[in-house]
């Protein structure tokens, strides 16, 4: 069995379940239909918290209306996000990792509903939440929180500590008074190792990493149980950087946090991941258990990534650069889109997309490793 | 005999609320066709370095004392005209961020015509000639083309290959690059820096590689300096400052990067942060956050001592330097 569901327009979603991998991951709705039933309401025991069902986003990055009649141009639309699907579990992470412009940042931006997808669904807790946003959607929102990646640009300078991290409290009607939410503020504080004290001070007044802390306490403080940290310590340094991931770790395993991890370092995910998506160009090309994936990756484009790390210890060794770059988005090369870049492409390649599907306990969207060419 | 000697050099910041000291008394050589990394943290004074070799200082900040010295010429107190000369022919400099150091107005040959013009005594078709040949050097496709085009034409890893042309152009022999590739994407990253390694090979110059990437010093560099807090904490060939670190800033920093090679549910940590420039501790800086600081630690500064294969300004290696 390759394909768990298809449906026209949408190629495969498969999805993996408790287990992670193989025939018991596969989707509870193995027949194909126009759409995929809401699951009821409410947490059956193996249904996962998070399931993203073939989320795609275009931007339409056309000239303007005049220049498109003045000069014949026609409209022109970017495809950030193509068919990505997936489902994270109650309490475990997954990594999204790619280059920059590959639409993992926006997976992000829908995933907390910045963004209406184009197509595709979302579901949380069952819940689908972009129908539900479009209704209002608190309670929703209140489960889901983000966090950014510049802690210089999403804490207001403006306002103290406690008003920042006290805003979606009072937004979302969780605390009665001001002492009720001071109080609230400083076991935040506290639980991401900060002081209370602090609560007095300006952003400015703190560091990159504690600012990022700030940023996780606010996220925290509606008590959601789905996180998503968009290159949450890429402007971090190392040693910074270890102190914000540990405490992310502590969060998760004290409040069975789940985490959408976005980032493009490698080693990153690996420490801090259960699954990785490796996304390309707007598609999730390989999504694998973390282990899997590290000690056995399948894609080409995945093998590509894991060689263009360096290897610390191991020094003056060269490693196999990646080659090629990125193509413009707006214009992707046909079949599979790595297909200039790969040194596996054949004719299949250049002429039809490979869908994702499941095959030896990942899902790959490849033709070469769906042949056995790998 | 070292291509370039940095003796004890202090660089201060005058300010209204008294002298800030960013650099304080930093000492390193470098051998011809010699690459040196450079790593440390934000603040840590190592793009300041780099900006005092070239005489890029931002003023109010200034060298106060110490001597840069490029093959036996002193060079920190140079007028600006005469560094000019100096910078471009015997120092290229590459930057971070390519897109800044491109000027959007000319083409990508007339910025190469005009630095090797300024720098060789060459007639201008020659001097197209021979950057038509850097650009093809640095690995871009269609050179005799892609020299008439613009830098927004080009993608982040291709200017990045333009600006090491550029800083290749006059035949330099050291180059100062600075965060090279932190712009860019891991795939990218690769491919430029077996450029910049192959490329200096070839024309035997050597590089100051400041970065605060480690997986990047490790593949690259033969010696690697560690920076903190305005000094050098560590130096020494770069095998031993990775796998064997004299230093506890150093051994600290190695263990809370991820790596690739082991599963570790929790990433060691060093607590706090680096001081800022108005407030580093008495004795070594590194002190407040040392796991192994003892008395000494607090009232002596500790100067580079013998530490293994390394040297390292750490108070734990004194018996050694006696011994020695």
């Amino acid at each position: 069995m390759t394909r768990n569901c298809s449906f026209p327009g949408m190629g495969s979603f498969p999805l993996w379940g408790k287990a992670g991998m193989g025939a018991s991951s596969l989707l509870e709705s193995g027949a194909a239909g126009p759409h995929p039933n809401p699951p009821p309401a409410g947490e059956g025991a193996d249904q996962p918290l998070v399931r993203a069902v073939g989320l795609a986003m275009s931007f339409d990055v056309s000239p303007p209306l005049l220049n498109r009649i003045l000069e014949r141009k026609p409209r022109q639309l970017l495809q950030a996000v193509d068919e990505a699907s997936f489902t994270i579990n109650k309490g475990e992470t997954l990594a999204l990792v790619g280059e920059s412009g590959c639409g993992k940042s926006t997976v992000a931006r829908v995933l907390v509903g910045l963004y209406q997808p184009t197509r595709g669904r979302f579901f949380f807790k069952g819940q689908d939440v972009h129908a539900a946003l479009a209704k209002g959607g608190r309670e929703l929102r209140r489960g889901i929180q983000m966090i950014f990646q510049d802690p210089y640009a999403s804490l207001n300078p403006r306002w103290k500590v406690a008003d920042i991290i006290a805003e979606p409290l009072h937004e979302h009607g969780l605390v009665q008074s001001r002492a009720e939410a001071d109080e609230r503020v400083a076991a935040l504080l506290q639980s991401v190792g900060l002081a209370a004290v602090d609560m007095a001070k300006f952003p400015h007044q703190f560091s990159g990493g504690q600012r990022q802390r700030i940023s996780i306490a606010r996220a925290l403080a509606t008590q959601p149980e789905f996180l998503v940290c968009d290159e949450p310590t890429s402007a971090l340094d190392v040693s910074v950087q270890a102190q914000v991931l540990n405490i992310m770790k502590k969060l998760q395993r004290e409040r069975q946090l789940t985490y959408l991890f976005i980032s493009h370092n490698l080693a990153v995910v690996r420490h801090v991941s259960d699954h990785v998506g490796v996304m390309y160009l707007g598609r999730i090309v390989e999504l694998a258990p973390k282990r899997t994936l590290f000690a056995t990756p399948r894609h080409p484009y995945t093998r590509m990534l894991l060689d263009a790390i360096p290897k610390m210890h191991d020094t003056g060794r060269a490693r196999t650069p990646v080659q090629g770059e990125v193509p413009n988005p707006l214009n992707p090369p046909t079949g599979c889109t790595f297909h200039p870049r790969c040194p596996l492409a054949n004719a299949r390649c250049k002429a039809e997309r490979p869908a994702l599907q499941a095959i030896g306990g990942v899902q790959v969207a490849c033709h070469a490793v769906e042949e056995g060419r790998v | 005999m070292s291509l370039l000697q940095v003796k004890n050099l202090v660089v201060e910041f005058p300010g209204r609320r008294g002298t800030l000291r960013a650099l304080d008394d930093i000492s390193f050589d470098i051998a011809p066709g010699e690459i040196l990394g450079v790593v440390g943290e934000s603040g840590a004074g190592k793009s300041l370095t780099g900006a005092s070799i070239i005489g890029l200082l931002e003023p109010p900040g200034r060298v106060a004392s110490g001597q840069i010295v490029l093959e036996g010429q002193r060079i920190d107190n140079l007028p600006a005209e005469k560094m000019r000369h100096i910078r471009g022919k015997q120092i290229g400099a590459i930057f971070q961020d390519p897109l800044t150091s491109l000027n959007p107005l000319y083409s990508v040959g007339r910025q190469l015509v005009e630095t090797i013009q300024t720098h060789l005594p060459v007639s201008a078709a020659q001097a197209r000639e021979r950057a038509i040949n850097l650009l093809k050097d640095t690995g871009i496709p269609a050179a005799e083309q892609r020299i008439d085009h613009y830098p927004h034409q080009f993608s982040g890893g291709m200017r990045q290959r333009v600006v090491i042309a550029l800083a290749l152009a006059a035949e330099p022999k050291l180059i100062v690059a600075d965060e090279p590739t932190t712009a860019l994407d891991v795939s990218i990253q690769a491919q430029i820096i077996q450029l910049l390694k192959r490329v200096c090979r070839e024309r035997g110059a050597a590089v100051m590689l400041i970065t605060h990437d480690m997986g990047v010093i490790a593949e690259t560099c033969d010696r690697v300096a560690v920076m903190y807090a305005g000094r050098v904490a560590e130096i020494g060939p770069v095998h031993h400052v990775i796998n064997q670190p004299a230093h506890p800033y150093t051994k600290g920093l190695m263990a809370c990067i991820p790596d690739m090679e082991q599963d570790r549910e929790q990433l060691n940590q060093i607590d706090g942060a680096m001081p800022r420039l108005n407030a580093i501790p008495r004795g070594c800086a590194f002190n407040p956050r040392c796991p192994q600081v003892f008395e000494r630690c607090r009232v002596e500064r500790p100067e580079l001592m013998a530490a293994g294969a390394t040297r390292a300004a750490c108070w734990l290696h004194a018996h050694q330097e006696v011994a020695a």
